[in-house]
């Protein structure tokens, strides 16, 4: 399905990124995996994709850094001759109620999870203008839609995604270049597995499916938006959250 | 010097499927040769890759005209 595409997942060392790093390398792309600091975990992802007969190598970057994301996707341009998939997944947490939040704890946030998705997206568009083609995925969640309580900095920045999302999707389109968000709900990953037990409960009874998400569950949602079969489909933002919110 | 105004001229025809006669100096990418702002970055990108060099974005934004394009050009050589 995506033999001889070139992908780049940005913190695909681990949860959902790495599910969308290890989907998209069994379709067929060759893969760039971004990490910023979990440099083992990375390794094991690349070896794994190795494994499964596929093409992979790992880069660091802080996606925050507008030069580090240069040297980045020129590494990947250089060692591929291409690029034809962003995923935007990289992402932090640092949860505080509005009243005690610090500058630090809300510029962290909006560096890494909105500006970081500006630097990437800026510096694929070069090569994906020239190829005229391109398909870019942001992963945004689902509380950029809804709001949620102690997370001010990661709502606005996702909310901010969504947003970048449809004018990139404006201003890139005649150069066949796609460019969609998903907002995944309640993952299980090592960002939801620190939420408390009781928080957990009381977010399960607002899903209608039920069930927390696997990572999978989103990654098949991006193969999909990479795919000819999403030719037709960008500036959209797919829910993936079991029905949470409608 | 006509050697750069030929090869940008080749590369504006190319792009933009305008006739040679349109691309004189004074011609505006946007008003006279019909570029919307997207043609133009994409412009500047291949005269980047036909000149070797790199063009700001500071100095991108400058150049409006054909000639500014020439004269750009011919400066850094």
């Amino acid at each position: 399905m995506l033999q001889g595409k070139v992908a780049l997942v940005t913190g695909a060392s681990r949860g959902i990124g790495r599910a969308i790093a290890l989907e998209l390398a069994r379709h067929g792309a060759k893969v760039a995996v971004n990490y910023a600091g979990s440099e083992a975990k990375a390794k094991e992802v690349v070896e794994e994709i190795e494994q499964m007969g596929g093409e992979a190598f790992m880069v660091q970057a802080n996606v925050a850094s507008s030069e580090a994301v240069e040297q980045m996707v020129k590494e990947v341009v250089e060692r591929f001759g291409r690029i034809d998939i962003l995923v935007n997944n990289a992402g932090i947490t640092r949860d505080n109620l509005l009243m005690r939040m610090k500058e630090e704890e809300w510029d962290d946030v909006i560096n890494t999870n909105l500006k970081g998705v500006f630097h990437c997206t800026k510096a694929v568009t070069r090569p994906m203008m020239k190829q005229r083609f391109g398909r870019i995925v942001n992963i945004a969640s689902i509380v950029g839609v809804s709001g949620n309580p102690g997370q001010a900095n990661y709502v606005a920045a996702k909310a901010g995604v969504i947003g970048f999302t449809k004018t990139a999707a404006k201003e890139l389109a005649s150069r066949n270049i796609t460019v969609n968000a998903i907002a995944p709900g309640f993952i299980t990953t090592d960002m939801t597995d620190r939420l408390s037990e009781d928080v957990r409960t009381e977010m399960l009874k607002q899903i209608p499916l039920a069930r927390f998400g696997e990572p999978e569950d989103i990654a098949k949602v991006v193969s999909f938006l990479v795919s000819d079969a999403a030719n037709y489909i960008t500036g959209q933002t797919i829910h993936v959250d079991g029905g949470m919110v409608m | 010097m006509a050697d750069v105004l030929e090869r940008v001229t080749k590369i504006i025809v190319d792009r933009l499927g305008v006739e040679e006669s349109q691309v004189t100096l004074e011609a505006s990418f946007k008003e006279d040769l019909g570029a919307d702002s997207l043609d133009v970055v994409e412009l500047v990108m291949e005269l980047e890759d036909e000149f070797d060099m790199e063009i700001s974005d500071e100095e991108a934004e400058k150049i409006v005209t054909v000639g500014d394009a020439v004269n750009y050009i011919k400066s850094r050589m």
